[in-house]
């Protein structure tokens, strides 16, 4: 049998199916892997989230400990299997030893839960902030530089209760783990106020139709609490609008950030007033969110001014590289590279940050309202710092973990 | 594939020795992959395009013997997926009944199969578009119900930590291992699907295919055949949802979304479905363009990328790789398999 074209293109595939799987290993170099969502409702989320964490690389100019940094991006559609995917190919492909992200809730919690299986790896998350992807059942080598959800809260229950004195509120959330711990944690201080939730609508990622959760949503209601993210926010703002809907807004921390108050349409309306919570304020006037800001327009695309995802991940891409700083650039001994990680206490462009012991990060909250800038955008203004707000939200350990996990029933104050 | 199936799979067939060659080798070449592959292209790209793969194959038993493209192939392997993890174990802390494996794994395939015969059940009376319309229909309200219901599905986050079973002293989710569990189902699956289509009943689903009225005038049940056609391919896509839940350890709504039904069928197109082993080529392209596509062209346009090949693909052969397999065969076929003089 002669050598047949068939043959030889036979063995270029499978030469070509194995060649990328001989690493080049370099020394000089350390591959960390950024997770976001680079496709799905989230894109342009998870893409303000990269430039988060190349912001960070650029203010180390590029190197840490002081070998050449590389970063291997990863994208996911926001669901955990996708994110669990592209993990796995950071991880087992690319050989990242360290690995920043993923972006949302139900993601941190399947990245956390992979990170089990890989104990030579480091898992540092992006801006997913669930709450139980480090409160209940957390992995040794996963670490939350950003906050959670509830955290991101903090202040927000109290201040739409006594200074805007709303009686009643329903709320519109999305249907997974980041906008329950949100919900939890404006609830928590609402309804420890005197504050009633008589309604919850949880609307499915991506949802394009909010007719039937805008019918549904009570008359007489004192506000509406929304939690929703992205293209969902937009979609459902401005459908409420459409349907002539009058009733002042609560927001979530990523319904009225930059990558929704820029967003063209005659938005603007509805969300000027919106109170909200987050870890950032964006008329912070502090020296070093003036300066961050300033390197974070640097990037390609950036928005007006950084979004929490770009926050977070500039926050969780920080701590990765100052613990590389730290070891000298060795990180052959894992063990080592999460004891420095969990003893790093650092300033950022929003406070001190420190870990907890089940490594989620102490941090500043902001709480905001929506206000009109001198330039014409519209921009979260600073109305209150919280300073130093734990996972527990101040409360003891065992009393919090006694209220039970965050779903879509708890907490409930009708 | 294993060698021995291919081979009982093309006699059956009636096929050319050439083929039964040319399948001898792509088994040797598939059976000693592990050799060289590491343990990311052994389970990441090999098995998980295989499992891709025999959910494709599912769809291609349908579109090609029987004329019906489904889009709920997905949703079919789904079933399967959500039986393990609600019947056997979980770490969501919800259900997790810790079937064993040899009463799961078969009750899941027949539910698949059994939930695959009633999508048939359903959509056979349509043809055509409307057959890709209802079976879209299906898989998007599976999606949203499943991603909504929380008592049975675990709403969004769906079910966690879902082992694959230890047989043997064999861990079968090992990369090595794994490996040789899809591959053994796929070549099953490959060789059950050559063998059915020269049987009786696969030639009654073909003719049903080309004239069902003629084939109804001559007595022969063309609901029954039709339905049943979509029972043995709930057979084979509920064997891929059990190795699918196994790959990922998780199963959620994102497995059954959409786009991943949306997937299977430019599998299969890519592919080609005029042969069984289209939507194993498919699987391999597709499955190594999603995961390689973004080292590329970068994190922002990657998708452009993968839609770009495909449209240069559908567009130069519309039967797929198979296709442009078959344009440059007659003189690569005289090439090869002229004897030596």
């Amino acid at each position: 049998m002669t050598l047949s074209r068939r043959h030889i293109l036979a063995l270029a595939m499978t030469t070509a199916l194995t060649l990328p799987s001989v690493a080049l290993a370099q020394d000089d170099t350390i591959k960390i892997g950024v997770l976001a969502t680079f496709e799905g409702a989230f894109t342009v989320l998870g893409e303000d989230g990269e430039r988060g964490a190349l912001t960070a690389l650029a203010e180390f100019g590029g190197m840490a400990g002081g070998k050449k940094i590389e970063v291997v991006r990863g994208s996911s559609d926001a669901s955990p299997d996708s994110a669990v995917r592209a993990a796995r190919k950071l991880v087992e492909q690319d050989g990242v030893k360290i690995l920043v992200g993923p972006l949302s809730g139900d993601e941190g919690i399947a990245v956390k839960e992979y990170a089990k299986s890989q104990p030579d790896v480091t898992f540092i998350n992006g801006t997913s902030a669930a709450q139980d992807t480090t409160l209940r059942d957390p992995a040794p080598n996963f670490f939350r530089f950003s906050t959670d959800g509830a955290q991101w809260m903090a202040g927000l229950g109290t201040y739409a209760f006594t200074e805007k004195g709303y009686q009643t509120v329903a709320v519109v959330a999305e249907d997974y783990s980041f906008p329950y711990t949100q919900v939890f944690g404006f609830m928590a201080e609402y309804c420890k106020a005197g504050g009633k939730v008589p309604s919850k609508s949880w609307v499915p990622i991506g949802n394009k139709d909010f007719s039937s959760v805008i019918a549904a949503i009570p008359d007489d209601v004192d506000a509406i609490y929304v939690a929703l993210g992205g293209a969902d926010a937009v979609n459902f703002l401005t459908q409420y609008q459409d349907a002539g809907g009058q009733a002042p807004l609560v927001g979530g921390s990523i319904t009225v950030d930059q990558t929704v108050l820029t967003s063209k349409g005659k938005l603007r309306d509805v969300l000027v007033g919106t109170p909200s919570a987050g870890p950032i304020a964006d008329t912070n006037d502090s020296a070093e969110w003036m300066a961050f800001v300033d390197a974070y327009k640097q990037q390609a695309g950036a928005f007006p001014s950084p979004s929490l995802f770009a926050h977070g991940y500039y926050i969780n891409m920080k701590a990765a590289l100052l613990a590389i700083d730290q070891l000298g650039g060795d990180l052959s001994d894992p063990a080592k590279l999460r004891d420095t990680l969990g003893g790093l206490s650092f300033d950022t462009p929003t406070g001190k940050v420190s870990l907890d012991k089940n490594r989620n990060a102490v941090a500043d909250m902001f709480l905001t309202e929506v206000t009109e800038g001198t330039d014409g955008n519209l921009v979260n203004k600073l109305i209150k710092v919280v300073p130093q707000v734990n996972q527990t939200l101040g409360i003891a350990e065992d009393e919090f973990l006694a209220l039970g996990a965050v779903s879509r029933d708890n907490p409930s104050c009708p | 594939m294993s060698a021995d199936a291919d081979i009982v799979g093309a006699v059956a067939a009636g096929q050319a020795p050439g083929t039964a060659a040319a399948h001898v080798a792509l088994a040797v070449l598939l059976v000693l992959y592990p050799l060289v592959a590491s343990d990311f292209f052994l389970t990441q790209i090999g098995g998980y395009s295989l499992i891709q793969g025999l959910i494709a194959l599912s769809l291609m038993l349908l579109a090609g013997y029987g004329g019906m493209v489904s889009l709920a192939q997905i949703t079919i392997a789904g079933v399967a997926g959500y039986v393990v993890a609600i019947f056997g174990v979980n770490n969501s802390g919800v259900h997790g009944f810790g079937w064993p494996w040899w009463v799961l794994v078969p009750f899941a395939i027949l539910c698949a199969a059994l939930a695959s015969s009633l999508v048939g059940w359903i959509s056979v009376r349509t043809s055509g578009i409307y057959t890709i319309m209802i079976t879209l229909a299906i898989a998007t309200a599976s999606f949203y119900f499943a991603q909504q219901n929380y008592s049975f599905f675990n709403g969004f986050p769906g079910y966690n930590g879902i082992p694959a079973p230890q047989v043997l002293g064999v861990n079968w989710r090992g990369p090595m291992p794994f490996y040789y569990l899809c591959l053994g189902t796929a070549s099953l699956a490959y060789a059950a699907v050559l063998y059915g289509q020269r049987s009786t009943f696969g030639l009654t689903l073909q003719a049903i295919r080309d004239n069902p009225r003629r084939m109804h005038a001559l007595g022969f049940d063309v609901t029954a055949h039709k339905v049943f056609a979509w029972f043995l391919a709930g057979v084979i896509a509920g064997a891929a949802g059990v190795l699918l839940v196994w790959f990922q350890g998780r199963i959620s709504p994102g497995t059954i979304s959409v786009g991943t039904a949306i997937n299977v069928l430019i599998i299969a197109v890519i592919g080609g479905i005029r042969h069984p082993i289209g939507p194993f080529l498919g699987a391999v392209l597709v499955v190594l363009l999603q995961t390689f596509a973004i080292d590329i062209v970068g994190a922002a346009r990657f998708n452009t990328l993968i839609g770009f090949v495909f449209l240069v693909i559908v567009f130069v052969s519309p039967d797929g790789i198979l296709g442009l397999w078959q344009r440059f065969r007659p003189r690569a076929a005289r090439e090869a398999w002229t004897p030596e003089p």
